[in-house]
């Protein structure tokens, strides 16, 4: 099918994206442009389909946002009344004393516990009243490009078949053209992935680090339920050149929102982070909580950790990064959403002055990120993340305490990360092996009954969207040296290390995909790339999750 | 020749239904809901046939609340030319159903009635079934093909033996069964223009009919979980078991 066959569509902004970032943007557009079209495309086959986070948020975004918030239904429902920090060894759990003065970022008072998919399904209800397009189940294929400027993206093409010809009910994606294009993809998003190279985005700034999420809703019964308890865990059973936590946040009916973060530069290639998370259901601080619920959803997503050294430029031609796209986690805090969503709104007010101004890169936008809220914040914690990959689990841990109590992140010094995610792990030989409980049905599972409750659907006969650059390296380096890694970090069972004995290959599970994008990030020969498959593919994360 | 279409909004295909804490029914809140795939196969049918010149317009009718537009609009999207919504909170039956198509039809005079042969909710497999009845047409259920000529409608229909063809007077109920056809995307384009395509909304009573339930639910219950299988060690193994623990030799 030629280009010539695309139906295209003219707007003044396109948001590729319904997480809080792009939601935030439309919203701020319409307020500040009531005459501006909006259109935002979501691959998710609803709003909310793929959104996973813990989620404890800050209202601080949303209170500039949409002030009305508390009296138009916003799905922020339980505010945290308790919170604890845990350091676990094997059997035993120590609570970090004077929280508030040890770790002030975490403090959580006047925040609340939610289901960011609702959060996100409320946005864009209001979103729409305001008259942005949306249109969920489309996914940004490809940037449009002319002339050095960004002018739109195409939506992928839906009915390809496995062998790439058109089907049947082949229907051409679609040429959404607009003056400005904010790309609010989340974390590794692919075409920001292509916008980086083509723009050299990331020129003089550190690599980005990331974190892979994994993270379960569970139903518990009352009297073990307790509204408004946040508790997070470092330490077992993590090692300490690993980071990573566990997050239990009590909400809603009987809602158990439990969660486990690997940082993505661990080296040990034997290291599975979905049976790490699993294995931790069973330590005396969680357990009690799990006894006799139910699991109701499961699913994963990859963070951006790098903070404000790894975030590149954030604009080019014709459009922005907003976003863990682009990367605004605070990660101490362990919270983007509020981040998120102010990077939206300040790149719209950013659009809205260039679109006023007729010029194509709406270049106010860093200077504008730079003297807000968002940028005081990310800078006083950014020594925070890279100090753990320096110093180890409690040597970070000390540092932090250091660098909150005595510094109060004013600290001269800036630590640097060194390495691409990809660049760290170790090979099969040098690591030590890790031996994993068997899953008891009942509190911990196996990784498929895992991704079954993720509701992840992808059309059976399509291309797979987990392209290898070079089939050959996987033999040469991700089993010879690593032994296949990608088969552990994966948390959905894509990656498989078949025929093992004899002739080991790659089977590639596409369907399972819960696009969480760290096959993406860790693949220690970057030889795995991750695009969109056809809309509407991927998990459908429910209600609560 | 007009066609009537009526589609419900289900639980998405995709999600593993969850029983509510207290018993009382399915959990839908928050939960993904699309159009019951039986009735995206008569939609896709009816567009197909104004497509051939066959049918001059076709019509989606929707029954439930307010969020049952995207349902239609999603209709509306795939070809249907304009839809009605029946606006009720009320959980409405099979018969309250099809009393309001019914009611429909007598506004709308369709030719043809083609709807899902069930919904995958509650699998009830009636509605086609009982709107025939209280209009006194001709049925064809389960149809894997329909081919329309001179005010009749050729069915077929899978039964045990094999193919059944049924030929029906129009006007006429047909209900469609998985193979009749592969439905097409919405695409974007289209979607964009079923936004400005008409959607009607109107209430029961404005049709004269009660949908008050007539049937009571007792309790809902997941199915058991099943039990996990496991390796025997020989053959003397199994037929042991077999014998020991599933008491079956």
């Amino acid at each position: 099918m030629t280009e010539n066959a695309r139906e295209t569509m003219e707007f003044d902004i396109v948001v590729v994206g319904g997480g809080p970032s792009g939601l935030a943007a439309a919203i701020r557009l319409r307020q500040l442009v009531p005459q501006a079209t909006v259109c935002l495309i979501e691959k998710g086959s609803e709003i909310g389909a793929h959104i996973l986070s813990g989620a404890v948020i800050e209202p601080r975004a949303l209170d500039e946002l949409l002030p009305d918030w508390r009296e138009t239904g916003a799905p922020l429902n339980t505010p945290v009344t308790e919170e604890a920090m845990l350091f676990l060894t094997e059997n035993r759990g120590y609570t970090v004393p004077l929280l508030d003065r040890v770790m002030p970022h975490m403090r959580n008072h006047g925040n609340y516990i939610v289901s960011l998919g609702d959060v996100c399904r409320w946005l864009a209800g209001r979103a729409e009243e305001l008259g942005v397009e949306i249109y969920p189940g489309f996914a940004g294929a490809d940037v449009l490009v002319e002339d050095g400027r960004v002018v739109g993206v195409v939506t992928g093409d839906m009915g390809i078949g496995r062998d790439g010809e058109p089907g049947p009910n082949y229907a051409p994606g679609m040429e959404l053209r607009a003056k400005y294009t904010l790309f609010a993809e989340g974390c590794r998003g692919s075409l920001t992935k292509r916008l980086m190279a083509m723009y050299n985005l990331r020129k003089g700034v550190d690599p980005q680090t990331y974190g892979l999420g994994i993270k379960e809703l569970w139903e518990v019964p009352a009297e073990q339920h307790r509204p408004g308890l946040v508790q997070h865990s470092f330490g077992w059973p993590l090692d300490d050149r690993t980071y990573g936590g566990a997050w239990m946040y009590h909400f809603g009916e009987n809602l158990v929102s439990y969660g486990f973060v690997v940082g993505l530069d661990y080296p040990n290639t034997w290291l599975s982070p979905f049976d790490e998370m699993q294995r931790l259901k069973l330590h005396p601080s969680f357990r009690s909580t799990f006894e006799g619920g139910r699991r109701i959803a499961y699913g994963a997503r990859a963070l951006s950790e790098g903070g404000i050294q790894s975030i590149p430029r954030l604009t080019f031609p014709g459009g922005a990064l907003i976003g863990d796209t682009a990367g605004f986690l605070n990660v101490p805090k362990i919270k983007g959403t509020h981040t998120a969503m102010k990077s939206g709104m300040l790149a719209a007010e950013a659009v809205a002055e260039a679109m006023e101004g007729g010029r194509a890169e709406p270049t106010s936008y860093t200077a504008r990120v730079r003297q807000s809220w968002l940028w005081e914040e990310l800078r006083g914690v950014r020594n925070i993340r890279p100090a753990f990959a320096r110093f180890g689990m409690k040597g970070g841990a000390l540092y932090s305490g250091i660098d909150a109590m005595l510094l109060r992140g004013r600290a001269p010094w800036t630590l640097r990360h060194r390495h691409a995610d990809n660049e760290v792990l170790e090979s099969a030989s040098a690591s030590p092996q890790i031996a994993y409980p068997k899953p008891d049905g009942k509190i911990t599972f196996d990784k498929l009954s895992s991704v079954f409750l993720s509701a992840t659907n992808h059309e059976e006969d399509q291309p797979v969207h987990l392209k290898l650059r070079n089939d050959a390296l996987w033999k040469t380096v991700n089993w010879d040296v690593f032994r296949a890694p990608e088969s552990r970090y994966c948390p959905a069972g894509v990656y498989e290390a078949v025929d093992v004995e004899t002739a080991p290959r790659l089977q590639i599970n596409a369907q399972n995909c819960v696009h969480c994008k760290t096959c993406d990030i860790k693949d220690p020969a970057q030889n795995i790339d991750w695009c969109t498959p056809e809309g509407a593919g991927g998990p459908n994360y429910p209600g609560g999750m | 020749m007009k066609v009537l279409v009526p589609v419900k909004r289900v639980i998405d295909f995709n999600i593993k239904p969850r029983v509510k804490a207290d018993g009382t029914g399915v959990e839908t809140a928050g939960v993904k809901m699309s159009m019951n795939p039986f009735d995206e196969i008569a939609v896709e049918e009816a567009v197909r046939l104004k497509e051939k010149g066959i049918a001059t317009e076709v019509v989606a009718v929707s029954v439930g609340v307010q969020q049952a537009q995207d349902t239609l609009r999603t209709a509306m999207a795939m070809g249907a030319d304009r839809a009605i919504l029946v606006l009720t909170d009320v959980a409405v039956e099979p018969l309250g159903v099809a009393k309001i198509l019914k009611a429909l039809v007598a506004r709308e005079s369709p030719d043809l009635v083609l709807l899902g042969k069930q919904a995958i909710d509650d699998d009830m497999n009636a509605t086609g079934q009982m709107l025939a009845g209280l209009l006194g047409w001709a049925q064809g259920t389960f149809a894997s093909k329909i081919e329309i000529a001179d005010g009749k409608a050729a069915v077929t229909r899978e039964i045990d033996g094999g193919l059944e063809t049924l030929t029906l007077t129009l006007p006429a109920i047909v209900t469609a069964d998985l193979r009749l056809n592969e439905p097409r995307y919405a695409s974007l384009p289209n979607i964009m223009k079923a936004r400005k395509k008409p959607l009607e909304t109107i209430a029961p009573a404005d049709l004269g009919v009660d949908v008050t339930p007539r049937l009571t639910i007792v309790s809902v219950a997941e199915p058991p979980a099943r039990q996990q299988g496991i390796k025997v060690e020989s053959a003397a193994d199994l037929v042991a078991r077999l014998r020991n623990e599933a008491k079956v030799i």
